[in-house]
C-alpha cells in the first residue's frame, strides 16, 4: 500500500527483533472472540486516480454551473490562490497544536497575528486562537457571559441566525440556562420595546447578530446602554466578516463571536470554517479556547507561546472554561493570510463592492411588480424581500434557469410568509443580477397567470 | 559534546518580524475586478454605521511580502512531512495529498450548505458512504457526522445518553471518568450537565473492575473509557465493564482517540460500547493543521439512534438522499450546517485508499510502537508493563536520578531532528514519555528515533546539563511561559514596537 513505508522483509525483521512469532502476537491482549476473523467490508483499495474520479463524479451531482443568491451565514467571496499555496505547505498543514514552542514558532506567530487582526476588525482588546465556527463561538460567548455575571437568563434576538439559536439551545438545555427570544421590529432589528420589558438584573447577556439574519444592522451602542444599565453583557455575533471593512466595529460589545468563513474559506457544504471570540482584556481569564501570547527566551529574543492555559481542559479538566481542544487552526491561518493579502484597502474595497452590488440588486428587484423590501434601514450585502407568491415555488422555476434563488424564510420564520433573503457579493456580476431579476420577473408573472 | 545526530543538520533560518511591522500605506497584495454596477456612497447608505477610516492598523503589504512572510514562518515549524511526530494520543500520521486535492474540487469546495438538496446529492452521497464505512469499522448501528471535533463528539455522545436515560425517566447525575483519561472527558461531562466522578486505575493501569461494581450507583449515567487506554493498553475486561454498567442501567462511552490500534482488528460495537466518537484528524489522516480543523463523528447503538442531532441523513423513496430536520427526539443541533464537510471528504478519501487493507495500517502502527518499546525498555523505565498496542508510555524515573526530566529529554529530542513525544501525560504516570509512532514511520525512521533516545539517555548520565538546557539548535530557546502568563501580551499594538 502506497502510504505504508515497509517492505514485507522489514516487517519480518521488526517482528523478529521484538521476539514475536507473528503480528497476531501483538494483539493477543484483545480477547480472541473480539478479534475480527474476516476483513472489513469496505470499498477499495483505490488508486489515487480512482479516488479523484470518485469525487469528481460526486461533484458533478452537485450544483456546478449554477449562479447562487444564497448567503445566510455562508458567503461566496474572492479568494487568492496564494492563500491555498501557503496553507498547503506541509509545515503548516501537517503540524500539531503548537505546544512545543521552540519548533512551532511559525504557527504561534501566525496565531498571534490572527488574534491581532480580529481585534482590529472588531474593535475588541483580545481575541482567541479560534473556535469551531460562528455557531459554537456564539454559544461559548453566552456560556462565558454566564460565568462572568453568574446569572442564568439569556435574551437572544430572534434575528440571530436560526441555526446558531438551535446550537445555543442544545447547550443551554443541559447547563440550566434559560434562553428567551426577543422579536424584531418593522426595521428587522431587535425590538427594543420587547427587550425593555424582558431585561432585568437576572439576565447574563443580550445576544444579537449584526448585520442580523435579515441583513439589518443593529444599533450596538444603544443596546450596550440598555444592557449595561442592568449589569447585563452584550454579545454580538457576526456571520459576515467582510462587512467589517465598511461597517463600524462592535467595539461596544462585551463579547464578539465572529464567523470568519468570509475570509478566504470556501463554502465547502458548511465547513470547516473558523469561529473566534473577541472580548475585553478584563474578561480574558473567562475566555474559552487557546491563546497565543508574546514571550522571551533567556537571551531576550521574542517568541510566542500558548498562554493562560490554566483556563483549558488539559490543565483544569472538569473546572475548565470549555471542553474545546482541537480548534480550526488551519482555517484561522487561511483567514490570516487572506486578510494580509487584502490589506486595509483591499478589505475596504471588497466591502464597498458588496455594498454597491447589493444596492444595485435591490434597485433592480424593486422594479418587478409584486416585490417589495421587507425591512427599511441600512444593510450590507443581504436584504429581505417580500414576494406575492411562495418563495419555494418561485425558486423551483429559477432552478430551471440555473439559478439558485434566495433563501425562503417561511420555514424558519412562519411569521414571514413569502419572504426571501437575497445575498450578493463582489463575485456576483451585474449580468448575474440582471439575469436573476429577469428570471424572477418571469417566474412571478407565470405564477400570477396560473392564479 | 557527545552529539551523534544522524537525522538532522543545522541550516540557515530566516528572520522575520510581524506582518504589521512591514506595513506601509499604499502597498497592496490583492486587486478586485472593477466594479460593474454604480458605486454606492457608503457614508450615505450606512450613515452612522459607516466605518469611514477603514480598519485601523490593518497591514498594507505586497503579494511577495505576504508569501515570504508565511513561507519564512513555516520553516520555523516541525511537521509530519519532515519526520516522525511521535506525540502519544495524537496519531500524527501521513496526510495524503490526494485528500487535499479532492476537498478542493469544484463541485465540492464550492457547495453552499443551504442549496437545494436536489443539487447536493453528490455531497450527501459522500456523507452516506462515509457513514457506512465508519459503521463497518466501529461495528456500531447508527452514526452522526455533525460534531466539529473530538470534544464535541464527546458532548454529543453524552447528550445522547442523557436524552435516552431522560426518556426512561431519569437522566441521572454522574459520569465516571478514569484518572488516565484525556482532559476533554471531564470538561465535556460538566457541559453535558453531569457531575464528574474520577475513578482510580488499578495497579496495572486498567479500570478496577471489582471496584467499578461498587462505583456504579443508580446515580451513574455512564463511564467514559478510552480503549486502548492512554497507556496504550487494551482494557482486556472491556465486556465485563460494559456488563457491570448495563446491569445498573448505565452506559459505556468510548473515547475513540486510540482507534488507530483497532481499525480492522476489533470493533467497539462488538465488545459492549454503547456510543463512541472518532477523531477523523487522528485515525483517519485529516491534517492537524497546527491545531485543527478536525471532525468527531459519533457512532452508537440502535437505542440511541432516535436522539441523534439534526440534521439527520436519510434515504428517501427512490434512493434520493436528504438531510432531515424534523426529528422530535433529537438532542438538537450541535453545530451550524452539515458538519466539517471538508474534513469528512478527506477522511473518506483515506478510507477508500485502503479499503479492507486498513487492517495493515493498524498492524504497522502496533508493530512500530512495540519495536520502539523493545529497544528502549530498560534504558527508560516502563511503569506499566502490560503489552502495548499503538503507543508506549515510559517514565523519566531513571533519568531523574541525574536531574533530567521528561521535558528535558523531549526538548533534547528536538536537537536530534524529531518532534517530542507527549510529555507528562497520562497523569497517572509521573514524568511520562508517551510515544506513538503511527504506521507512517519506516523502520529506518524508527531506528533513528531509537538511536536518538538512547544517545540522550547516555547524555543524561554523562552531560546532564546539555539535556537540561536543550534545545540548542532552534531559533529561540525555552520561552519564559510564566512571565508570558503573568503579563499577557496577546496582540500586536503599534506602541509596543520600536
Amino acid at each position: 500500500m502506497r502510504y505504508l513505508p515497509k517492505s514485507p522483509a522489514e516487517r519480518d525483521d521488526m517482528l523478529a527483533s521484538i521476539g514475536a512469532q507473528s503480528i497476531d502476537d501483538l494483539f493477543s491482549r484483545i480477547p480472541e472472540r473480539f478479534r475480527l476473523a474476516e476483513a472489513l467490508k469496505l470499498p477499495g483499495p483505490l488508486s489515487e486516480a480512482e479516488i479523484i474520479e470518485y469525487f469528481k463524479q460526486r461533484a458533478r451531482e452537485n450544483s456546478v454551473a449554477y449562479t447562487s443568491f444564497l448567503g445566510a451565514g455562508v458567503y461566496n467571496h474572492l479568494r487568492s490562490v496564494v492563500t491555498d499555496a501557503i496553507i498547503q505547505r506541509g509545515e503548516f498543514l501537517t503540524s500539531y497544536t503548537p505546544y512545543q514552542a521552540e519548533i512551532s514558532q511559525g504557527t504561534l506567530q501566525a496565531i498571534f497575528e490572527f488574534q491581532t487582526l480580529v481585534c482590529q476588525l472588531t474593535g475588541q482588546e483580545v481575541a482567541n486562537a479560534s473556535m469551531w465556527d460562528g455557531s459554537t463561538a456564539t454559544t461559548e460567548a453566552v456560556l462565558m457571559a454566564e460565568r462572568i455575571t453568574r446569572r442564568r437568563r439569556v435574551l437572544v434576538a430572534r434575528s440571530l441566525h436560526p441555526e446558531y439559536r438551535e446550537v445555543l439551545r442544545t447547550y443551554a438545555k443541559n447547563s440550566g440556562l434559560d434562553v428567551e427570544e426577543i422579536g424584531f421590529d418593522a426595521r428587522g432589528t431587535l425590538d427594543e420595546k420587547a427587550l425593555g420589558s424582558a431585561i432585568r438584573e437576572d439576565v447574563a447577556a443580550v445576544v444579537v447578530q449584526s448585520p442580523n439574519f435579515f441583513g439589518a444592522i443593529e444599533n450596538v451602542p444603544a443596546l450596550r446602554e440598555t444592557a449595561h444599565s442592568l449589569g447585563v453583557l452584550l454579545v454580538v455575533a457576526i456571520t459576515e466578516g467582510v462587512s467589517l471593512g465598511v461597517l463600524r466595529p462592535p467595539a461596544e460589545a462585551d463579547i464578539v463571536a465572529l464567523e470568519g468563513q468570509s475570509f478566504g474559506l470556501a463554502p465547502t457544504y458548511g465547513g470547516p470554517f473558523v469561529g473566534v471570540i473577541a472580548t475585553q482584556e478584563k474578561f480574558v481569564r473567562q475566555m474559552p479556547g487557546r491563546l497565543a501570547g508574546q514571550a522571551s527566551d533567556s537571551q531576550g529574543r521574542r517568541g510566542f507561546v500558548l498562554t493562560l492555559a490554566a483556563r483549558e481542559q488539559h490543565i483544569r479538566r472538569e473546572k475548565a472554561t470549555s471542553n474545546i481542544c482541537t480548534n480550526q487552526a488551519l482555517c484561522a491561518l487561511a483567514a490570516t493570510v487572506h486578510l494580509n493579502l487584502l490589506g486595509k484597502e483591499g478589505l475596504r474595497e471588497m466591502a464597498e463592492q458588496n455594498l454597491s452590488k447589493a444596492q444595485f440588486a435591490l434597485h433592480e428587484l424593486l422594479k418587478i411588480p409584486g416585490i417589495r423590501q421587507a425591512f427599511e434601514g441600512p444593510f450590507f450585502n443581504e436584504f429581505t424581500i417580500r414576494l406575492t407568491r411562495s418563495v419555494d415555488a418561485v425558486n423551483k422555476q429559477l432552478l430551471g434557469e440555473k439559478i439558485v434563488g434566495p433563501l425562503a424564510l417561511d420555514p424558519l420564520y412562519p411569521e414571514l410568509p413569502h419572504h426571501a433573503l437575497v445575498c450578493v457579493t463582489e463575485t456576483t456580476t451585474r449580468a448575474d443580477i440582471e439575469r436573476f431579476a429577469l428570471a424572477l420577473r418571469g417566474a412571478l408573472r407565470r405564477a400570477q397567470e396560473q392564479g | 559534546m557527545s552529539e551523534r545526530i544522524t537525522k538532522a543538520s543545522r541550516h540557515v533560518s530566516q528572520n522575520e518580524g510581524l506582518i504589521f511591522e512591514k506595513s506601509s500605506p499604499g502597498k497592496r497584495a490583492f486587486d478586485l475586478p472593477p466594479l460593474d454596477v454604480p458605486a454606492a456612497d457608503p457614508a450615505k447608505v450606512l450613515g452612522a454605521n459607516h466605518r469611514g477610516e477603514g480598519v485601523a492598523g490593518f497591514p498594507e503589504v505586497s503579494e511577495i511580502e505576504v508569501l515570504r512572510h508565511f513561507t519564512r514562518l513555516s520553516t520555523w515549524n516541525y511537521a509530519i512531512d519532515l519526520g516522525m511526530y511521535p506525540l502519544g494520543s495524537c496519531t500524527m500520521k501521513y496526510n495524503p495529498r490526494v485528500n487535499e486535492f479532492v476537498a478542493r474540487l469544484e463541485g465540492i469546495a464550492t457547495e453552499h450548505p443551504l442549496q437545494p438538496q436536489s443539487l447536493s446529492q453528490g455531497c450527501l452521497k459522500i456523507l452516506r458512504l462515509l457513514e457506512e464505512c465508519l459503521l463497518e469499522i466501529t461495528g456500531m448501528d447508527s452514526i452522526t457526522l455533525q460534531p466539529a471535533a473530538g470534544a464535541q463528539g464527546e458532548l454529543t455522545g453524552l447528550l445522547l445518553i442523557r436524552a435516552y436515560l431522560g426518556a426512561q425517566g431519569n437522566p441521572r447525575k454522574k459520569v465516571l471518568v478514569p484518572d488516565s483519561a484525556h482532559g476533554t472527558n471531564p470538561a465535556t461531562a460538566v457541559i453535558a450537565g453531569y457531575e464528574v466522578q474520577n475513578i482510580q486505575s488499578d495497579p496495572d493501569g486498567q479500570v478496577d473492575v471489582r471496584k467499578l461494581g461498587e462505583l456504579v450507583t443508580p446515580d451513574v449515567a455512564a463511564l467514559m473509557i478510552t480503549n486502548p487506554s492512554t497507556l496504550g493498553i487494551f482494557e482486556q475486561r472491556i465486556s465485563d465493564i460494559a456488563a457491570i454498567l448495563h446491569a445498573k442501567g448505565a452506559m459505556l462511552y468510548m473515547d475513540g482517540a486510540n482507534m488507530n490500534a483497532l481499525a480492522g482488528v476489533a470493533r467497539p460495537g462488538d465488545f459492549g460500547v454503547d456510543v463512541m466518537h472518532l477523531n477523523l484528524h487522528k485515525t483517519f489522516s485529516t491534517p492537524h493543521g497546527g491545531g485543527g480543523p478536525g471532525a468527531g463523528p459519533v457512532a452508537m447503538k440502535k437505542i440511541l439512534e432516535p436522539f441523534r442531532p439534526i440534521p439527520v441523513l436519510v434515504e428517501k423513496e427512490g434512493g434520493e438522499l436528504a438531510l432531515e430536520l424534523d426529528r422530535p427526539h433529537s438532542i438538537g443541533r450541535v453545530k451550524a450546517f452539515s458538519g466539517n464537510f471538508g474534513v469528512l471528504v478527506r477522511a473518506l478519501a483515506y478510507i477508500l485508499a485502503y479499503g479492507p487493507g486498513i487492517r495493515q495500517v493498524t498492524e504497522d502502527a502496533v508493530l512500530n510502537a512495540n519495536y520502539i518499546r523493545k529497544h528502549l525498555e530498560g534504558v527508560f523505565a516502563l511503569p506499566y508493563s502490560l503489552p502495548s498496542m499503538h503507543e508506549v508510555v515510559f517514565s523519566d524515573a531513571l533519568q531523574k536520578q541525574n536531574g533530567v526530566n521528561t521535558m528535558d529529554i523531549a526538548k533534547r529530542l528536538i536537537d536530534y531532528g524529531f518532534h517530542p513525544y507527549t510529555t507528562a501525560f497520562p497523569l497517572i504516570v509521573p514524568g511520562a514519555l508517551m510515544i506513538e509512532p503511527t504506521e507512517s514511520e519506516s523502520k529506518e525512521e524508527c531506528d533513528l528515533f531509537i538511536e536518538a533516545m538512547l544517545t540522550i539517555a547516555q547524555e543524561a548520565v554523562s552531560t546532564p546539563d546539555l539535556v537540561k538546557h536543550a534545545p540548542h539548535s532552534t531559533r529561540i530557546g525555552r520561552l519564559d511561559e510564566v512571565a508570558a502568563a503573568r503579563k499577557p501580551v496577546l496582540r500586536w499594538k503599534p506602541d509596543r514596537t520600536e
